[in-house]
């Protein structure tokens, strides 16, 4: 019995915010297609209540069997496009609502796949299901939704980029009295991984089997401690190793905790998403690590190398410590869910500009920033469009989550509560991309995609 | 992965006498056999480490772990029951 290595497990747990973020659950609705819209819509509900019921439950037993906090367990389903696309003409809402009585029903916080494929064009029901967007995310509480817009592979569909700036606005428009949180509940991807636990951008992929568990690591807090008392005087390769060392023994937490749900639940285990997730409470903050690194504050040139860094030893670290790693797997720069991220949005020391910058070394992209409420449309296309490239060009995952503050300008503040955290309003640079983005079409997959 | 039926007891809080009575108490009540206790002291504050044997118990760690919550509202303490798989699974390669 080593006992110091038991009060350091229980010091992360207790003061440093060590916890499993997600259990996800991903069901495949490929089977429930129909026809009949409200039969396929009846089957949607009944296979997910029925595979997830115990979900809940168990990920609560064994949060209690191993001391280990399990704050979200959450379900991820089939792009509901390729469900609804086999009743053509019928609203595909009757999806977003069967969705979000069933995670009623099983109790999980969220429930991810309201979702379109379209990097390389349309399909059927993608289109219906694009349009319905800011309905079903003001109709509905629980259920998130993401569009893939382009790949490596594919290159980026503009058309699709054009219009998810209309629908970006029109979501939070429709959401304007609470806080614009539709928009909250919306990521647009490039490279969008099929079995990314991590909510908004959660959904099942088509390759994946019927039903399977990946879960989500955290633990920026228990970094940013290491950091503080071990790396005094330290040079950066002595911070890689000292990363790396901790993202090993977060991983193997989750690792552990995956296994014992796919064994409880007799369902497949997955992957496991190694993940930095910060969250508004103090101490669990990624701008924090990266201040921790010698940064006066997380913005300040310097800010995309240490974040490339952190980036790559947390990959290291946790690769190691798990049979099969997956999801998005880095550190997350999520504006409105980080302390430190919002102090230093707020005081102007990271702008948007920066940001971006940064999501060409982080695992995501532009994620929970609050723009002004009069950003047209085409500038929102232009972001994701610029995001986008940066994914397809750099064969990584970019997402864009940005919420517009509907009567809102820069310096005032959004608060959703909860998880997804509160932030100001960030300055955006207005001038026009509309006849970049009015032109449509594609831009053409880079040579790198071509790789057999 | 239940590869054994142990679990490790930490308590952590301000030193007092009857600590380890009252933790014990618990743990025969329930048929729990402890294998080994430790104490140190964490950052000025009292920490004692116990490795129980929960294979005769009548209890599960779950249920131990509430029993364990209640006596440490009443004293005031933080007291942690974890499979030990846990740390196994964290600091050994």
């Amino acid at each position: 019995m080593n006992t110091k290595e038991i009060l350091e497990t229980i010091n992360m747990i207790d003061n440093e915010n060590l916890d499993v973020r997600t259990i996800t659950m991903g069901i495949s609705l490929l089977d429930c297609a129909g026809p009949d819209p409200d039969a396929a819509a009846t089957k949607v509900y009944d296979k997910i209540c029925r595979y997830a019921q115990d979900l809940v439950k168990t990920g609560e037993d064994i949060s209690r069997q191993y001391g280990i906090p399990i704050i979200n367990k959450r379900i991820s389903v089939t792009p509901i496009a390729m469900v609804a696309g086999a009743c053509p003409g019928a609203s595909p809402l009757r999806f977003a609502k069967a969705l979000d009585k069933a995670a009623h029903n099983v109790g999980v916080n969220f429930i991810g796949g309201y979702s379109a494929l379209v990097q390389k064009g349309f399909g059927p029901g993608d289109y219906a299901l694009i349009e319905s967007i800011p309905e079903a995310l003001s109709e509905t509480e629980l259920v998130c939704s993401s569009v893939n817009v382009g790949s490596t592979k594919a290159g980026i569909n503009m058309d699709a980029v054009a219009k998810m700036g209309k629908i970006v606005k029109g979501t939070a428009e429709l959401t304007a009295d609470r806080e614009c949180i539709g928009a909250a509940k919306l990521v647009v991807f490039c490279n969008a991984p099929e079995d990314n636990p991590f909510m908004a951008g959660a959904f099942h992929g088509p390759g994946e089997p019927d039903c399977v568990i990946n879960v989500g690591v955290s633990g920026p807090g228990v970094v940013r401690a290491a950091i503080q008392k071990e790396g005094a005087g330290k040079s950066l390769t002595e911070i890689a190793e000292l990363i790396k060392r901790t993202a090993f023994k977060i991983t193997r937490m989750g690792q552990l905790v995956a296994q014992e749900a796919s064994r409880r639940l007799s369902v497949p285990f997955g992957i496991v998403d190694l993940s930095l997730a910060p969250t508004p409470a103090i101490g669990d903050s990624v701008a924090h690590i990266l201040e921790g690194m010698g940064l006066e504050q997380c913005g300040a040139f310097g800010t995309t190398a240490a974040l490339a860094l952190l980036n790559d030893a947390v990959k290291k670290g946790g690769v190691m410590a798990s049979s099969s790693v997956g999801g998005l797997s880095g550190a997350f720069i999520p504006v409105t869910e980080d302390a430190g991220m919002i102090d230093a949005a707020r005081s102007g020391c990271l702008t948007l500009n920066k940001l971006e910058a940064m999501t060409a070394v982080c695992s995501v992209g532009l994620d929970m920033i609050v723009i002004p409420g009069d950003v047209t449309p085409e500038i929102i296309s232009g972001i994701i469009a610029d995001e986008a490239a940066i994914g397809m060009v750099n064969s990584k995952t970019t997402a864009v989550r940005v919420i517009p503050a509907i009567g809102k300008s820069a310096g005032e503040e959004l608060d959703f509560g909860g998880l997804l955290g509160q932030g100001p309003v960030m300055p955006v640079n207005m001038a026009s991309p509309a006849e970049f983005i009015s032109r449509g079409g594609k831009i053409p997959a880079p040579l790198q995609s071509l790789k057999n | 992965m239940n590869s054994s039926n142990k679990a490790v007891i930490t308590v952590i809080g301000k030193d007092m006498v009857g600590i380890l009575a009252k933790v014990t108490e618990i743990c025969a009540k329930s048929g729990v056999n402890v294998l080994e206790v430790t104490q140190s002291i964490l950052q000025d504050l009292f920490a004692m480490v116990m490795l129980v044997d929960m294979s005769g118990s009548s209890v599960d760690v779950a249920a131990l772990s509430s029993e364990m919550d209640r006596l440490g509202d009443q004293m005031g303490l933080r007291i942690h029951v974890m499979h030990e798989d846990i740390f196994n699974s964290m600091h050994k390669v």
